[in-house]
């Protein structure tokens, strides 16, 4: 074995190293490959988070009996509120369907969702992404939407079999449609790379959004669920000459401190017959006036 | 005379190995994420100066193989630039073993660069990067300076598990 020249394995594992990475990026055959390995690396992630997870511990069996009481006092005053938010959903909810049924439009139905425990961040700066202690061993799979009360989170980009990875929205190759909550005006936002950074591409100058704006997901490009808040639209610059406008946004979500995680599970695909005309990408934002005037 | 006896402790380097991988993803904050230092390749570089004979190329795309998984990176990305770096220091190791502390380090510091150089330019040609290639630098650096203090920890655990 020593004698072996080194030079010849180290051109055998470029060559393999290339196969992997282009069969990575251009297709699903070596998904085997990462989900063996993934029995290994999550022990890891889940070892990594076991100092929170005890501190967290800790810290239960430390709480005063009168701290207790009060987040009982608060809880409970919360869930008051939510019931009765709630009731009011019920009768809205039984509206929106009778008025859906006329616009013979699916009834979108609440998706059933599954909580996870973030585990883990990813420790390169470049990305913006989250491990979650679920996986494909608990049916998540590629391309699920990630939810946190507040708003959308990202989605998940691997299963492995105990654990997933999911990508932020703030990531620098995210990109997602979405719609001012206001008047329906649709854009793309896309991620920075920044946390707690997002900005609306290719919005004309003339668009009506302003700050402040909430920005919700359309459900086009079936992938998020139609109409949970992303983002809060928080700078609107017009410059002259400028093709169009730069408008940053930071999402409703709070990203850098949320420990547990909604999945959503089952999504029905949402028929919406007065947005179908147009690809989900390209100049979402530019033909927000032109109403379908096909057919 | 060491080289003649059969070789032993696999299950130690493993350990060593997956010790690294913790402290790989330990979650940080943001700024210190810049300076975390390579662990699992500062680890194999350990082994491949100390037991050539048996850690190697090969040693080096597995574990970095095992990294890509373990991060997220494309498949080969980190696989690539291990087996790089395990190269590289089976061509220096002899001299390795003699240089003063100072020397190892800068050499340390120019195996990681030059195997981070080789993770960037994988990340960048399919589009994840977003800040500039002398950012690896800063972990490079980090490399070097925890380089001899976890030498001389690992090479306790090599004398005291009896790793050859």
């Amino acid at each position: 074995m020593y004698s072996a020249n080194p030079t010849y394995r180290l051109l055998i594992a470029l060559v393999l190293a290339v196969v992997l990475m282009a069969l990575d990026q251009r297709s699903k055959w070596v998904e085997p490959v990462r989900y063996g390995f993934g029995y290994l690396t999550a022990p890891v992630h889940y070892l990594a988070h076991l100092p929170v997870d005890s501190a967290r511990w800790l810290g239960r069996l430390s709480e005063t009996r009168s701290n207790l009481m009060e987040s009982r006092e608060r809880l409970e005053r919360q869930v008051l509120i939510l019931e009765q938010k709630v009731q009011r959903l019920a009768v809205l909810q039984a509206e929106n369907v009778r008025l859906r049924e006329l616009l013979n439009s699916s009834a979108n139905l609440d998706a059933s969702v599954l909580v996870a425990e973030i585990i883990g961040v990813d420790p390169d700066p470049n990305r913006q992404e989250l491990v979650i202690n679920k996986g494909g061993q608990d049916d998540v799979l590629q391309g699920q939407a990630v939810l946190e009360s507040q708003g959308l989170i990202g989605q998940v980009v691997e299963a492995g079999p105990l654990s997933a990875r999911v990508l932020l929205i703030t990531d620098a190759s995210h990109a997602m449609s979405v719609q001012v909550n206001r008047n329906g005006v649709r854009a793309i936002l896309a991620g920075t790379g920044q946390g707690s950074r997002l900005r609306l591409l290719y919005v004309p100058d003339t668009a009506d959004i302003r700050e402040g704006d909430l920005l919700v997901s359309t459900g086009l490009g079936q992938l998020y669920p139609r109409g949970y808040p992303v983002a809060r639209v928080s700078r609107v610059s017009h410059q002259s000459g400028a093709a169009f406008a730069e408008i940053e946004a930071r999402p409703t979500a709070r990203l850098d401190r949320v420990s547990h995680v909604l999945l959503v599970q089952s999504m029905e695909p949402v028929s919406m017959p007065d947005m179908a005309p147009e690809p989900p990408s390209g100049e979402a934002g530019s033909s927000q006036e032109t109403l379908p005037d096909d057919e | 005379m060491m080289n003649n006896e059969r070789p032993a402790g696999t299950g130690v380097i493993l350990v060593t190995f997956v010790v690294a991988a913790l402290l790989e993803v330990v979650p940080l904050n943001q700024t210190l994420d810049w300076v975390r230092p390579e662990w699992m390749l500062l680890v194999l570089l350990y082994w491949v100066l100390s037991l050539p004979h048996r850690i190697g190329v090969l040693w080096g795309f597995l574990v970095g193989l095992y990294l890509d998984v373990l991060v997220g990176a494309t498949l080969g990305q980190w696989a690539l630039s291990y087996a790089f770096g395990a190269y590289f220091m089976l061509a220096a190791y002899k001299r390795m073993r003699v240089f003063p502390l100072l020397q190892q380090s800068a050499v340390v510091f120019l195996l990681v660069g030059s195997a981070n150089l080789v993770a960037y330019l994988v990340q960048e040609s399919v589009g994840r990067t977003l800040y500039p290639p002398f950012t690896i630098l800063y972990s490079a650096a980090a490399s070097a300076v925890i380089w001899r203090p976890m030498c001389t920890a690992l090479r306790w655990t090599q004398h005291r598990f009896l790793v050859r």
